[in-house]
């Protein structure tokens, strides 16, 4: 493959796209969201238990592209015993990371969700990246409803 | 002819009068590198690109006859309401309509589509009374009849297809009953490739007396249409898929039905005489073309018809169904792609999904190798549906794809199959 390419599509991205980490059904969530991308036809839902602030487990099930496949796989690792707070400002990282206004962060503040900061150079893609964490804000605001990224 | 390879075909279409490369050559931005490689430009089904002559002919409009049309006594109104109007009798005649009164400009399909909801929908469908469409429509033929019945109470049926992407012609026949008041159907399905069968569908509607508007964005790039022919009562396209400018459209209607039908917007143009307490609307076909046109990109179609007519309609046709032949037959030498819609009337459509690779990881992979095609939903969310796929990968073809074309197209798919596999 290109190394353009591989920029965009690292080896750990193909990897949770392959083996998407807790992929499942939560039975005790006490949030669910559904995230929905119309334009690509990306559909996840977002199970979380959030125990007093604590973000105990979460995990999720749907269909999408690698990109938002390994993106929302790599969230639930990472939000995992993260106060909802620590959770929003990750999520913020995120954002400013993918769409470039990153004047006031650092790459390495996303740690290992940096093998997705290739998609500020594919605006077409940026939005298969966040959103899980668009789904995840909305869990956490308790928005029993789904999100779209449109 | 399916088992032409590269050089068989260009052989084939020499012999039928179309000669790719010398259109190719007539097409600027064919020329140009994608991302260090030459573009192979497979998303013409969303917006064909422009020939040289359309290009200029803009241009040159601007820099020597633009002013506004209908209104000055001056020479340069004067030239513009020429060359304007003469592009209405190049459509007429292109389409082949009685008179060219019965060929309205708008921005494009979606607005003709609109215009025949509000006005003969407006006017002519009550509560309880039916619109017939199929499952195969696009969003814009889908969505202002929704907004026409919810307005009206009146009810959106919808005729069934199978799974090859074709419709159920008796399933339709049994839809039309005495409430339908209007039948709006594609021509040729943007997301499928499906070319429908147009005469008997108009057949069976006129034999209850119910009037046939036909979507026609897709298909009037592709083949020649006939509107006395086909026999339909509105016909509408965009002049971008059709190698013209974006930004004009065309409805034709049988005039009968035009006369009767109230404006859809009201403005300049479109009246002829204006008081405080009435209006006394203009005659047809300024009746619907309020407020000053899209006078350029007017223009602009006119030019891709004297192309399109220097080529030929039938040659097209012919030269796209071998190149459609070759596509398929190569694409399902793929291990892991199924194709979605395999109408046995089709056009130069190819619709698919790969096992494991999501359209858009398709889409972007396969544009670092310069080719452009479409991933996505197609806006036609209820075909996704129906076929339970999320999105599909879309490669569609024009009058200056070739077989090499297609073969760069393989050589992307096997190596997004091999790198996500």
């Amino acid at each position: 493959m290109m190394d353009d390419l591989r920029e965009l599509y690292q080896e750990v991205i193909f990897d949770h796209n392959r083996n998407p980490r807790n992929f499942h059904v939560m039975e005790n969530a006490n949030r669910t969201v559904e995230g929905f991308n119309p334009l690509c036809g990306d559909r996840l839902t977002l199970y979380l238990n959030v125990q007093a602030d604590i973000i105990e487990d979460a995990s999720f099930q749907g269909s999408g592209c690698a990109i938002s496949t390994a993106s929302v796989s790599l969230m639930t690792e990472m939000v995992k015993g993260m106060t909802e707070q620590e959770a929003q400002n990750m999520f913020k990282i995120f954002q400013k990371i993918t769409t470039g206004k990153d004047d006031d962060v650092k790459l390495e503040e996303l740690g290992k969700l940096q093998v997705l900061a290739g998609v500020k150079d594919y605006p077409a893609r940026v939005k298969c990246a966040t959103l899980a964490w668009h789904t995840l804000d909305a869990a956490i605001k308790n928005e029993e409803k789904s999100v779209s990224t449109e | 002819m399916s088992s032409l390879g590269s050089e068989g075909l260009a052989v084939g279409f020499s012999d039928r009068g179309l000669d790719v490369d010398k259109v190719r050559a007539d097409f600027p931005i064919l020329s140009r590198t994608v991302r260090g490689k030459p573009l192979v430009y497979l998303d013409n089904a969303a917006t064909a690109q422009k020939p040289r002559s359309v290009i200029d002919a803009i241009s040159h409009f601007y820099e020597n006859d633009y002013s506004n049309i209908h209104r000055g006594v001056h020479t340069l109104s004067e030239r513009s309401t020429v060359l304007y109007e003469e592009v209405r009798e190049k459509v007429q005649k292109f389409i082949n309509a009685r008179s060219e009164k019965e060929i309205i400009f708008l921005r494009g399909t979606t607005e003709a589509i609109n215009l025949v909801a509000q006005s003969y929908g407006g006017a002519n469908v009550g509560p309880g009374d039916e619109i017939l469409i199929s499952a195969m429509e696009h969003h814009s033929n889908i969505v202002p009849w929704q907004m026409l019945c919810q307005r009206i109470g009146a009810v959106l049926k919808v005729a069934p297809i199978n799974t090859d992407g074709e419709l159920l012609l008796d399933e339709f026949a049994a839809l039309l009953s005495d409430k339908t008041r209007l039948v709006s159907i594609t021509h040729m399905s943007n997301a499928l490739g499906s070319i429908n069968p147009v005469e008997e569908i108009i057949g069976l509607a006129h034999q209850k007396g119910i009037p046939v508007l036909l979507d026609g964005a897709q298909a009037i790039p592709h083949m020649a249409v006939d509107v006395q022919k086909l026999d339909c009562d509105f016909y509408a396209f965009s002049g971008h898929k059709l190698y013209g400018p974006s930004g004009i459209g065309v409805l034709y209607g049988k005039s009968e039905l035009l006369e009767a039908m109230p404006p859809y917007q009201g403005g300049g143009d479109m009246i002829r005489r204006v008081t405080f307490e009435e209006t006394e609307y203009n005659r047809l076909p300024y009746k619907f073309e309020a407020g000053t046109p899209n006078i350029a990109d007017t223009v602009g179609l006119g030019a891709a018809l004297d192309y399109l007519c220097t080529i030929g309609m039938d040659s097209v046709a012919c030269y796209e169904q071998q190149l459609l032949d070759y596509v398929t037959q190569k694409a399902m030498e793929l291990d892991g792609l199924r194709l979605v819609g395999t109408a046995a009337n089709k056009g130069a459509i190819l619709s698919f999904v790969l096992d494991k690779v999501h359209p858009h990881d398709i889409g972007t992979v396969l544009d670092h190798y310069g080719i452009a095609i479409r991933a996505g939903h197609h806006c036609a969310m209820p075909v996704m549906d129906f076929f339970q796929v999320p999105a599909t990968a879309r490669a569609s073809f024009a009058m200056y794809n070739t077989c090499e074309e297609v073969d760069v197209l393989m050589q992307g798919l096997k190596e997004v199959i091999e790198v996500f596999g």
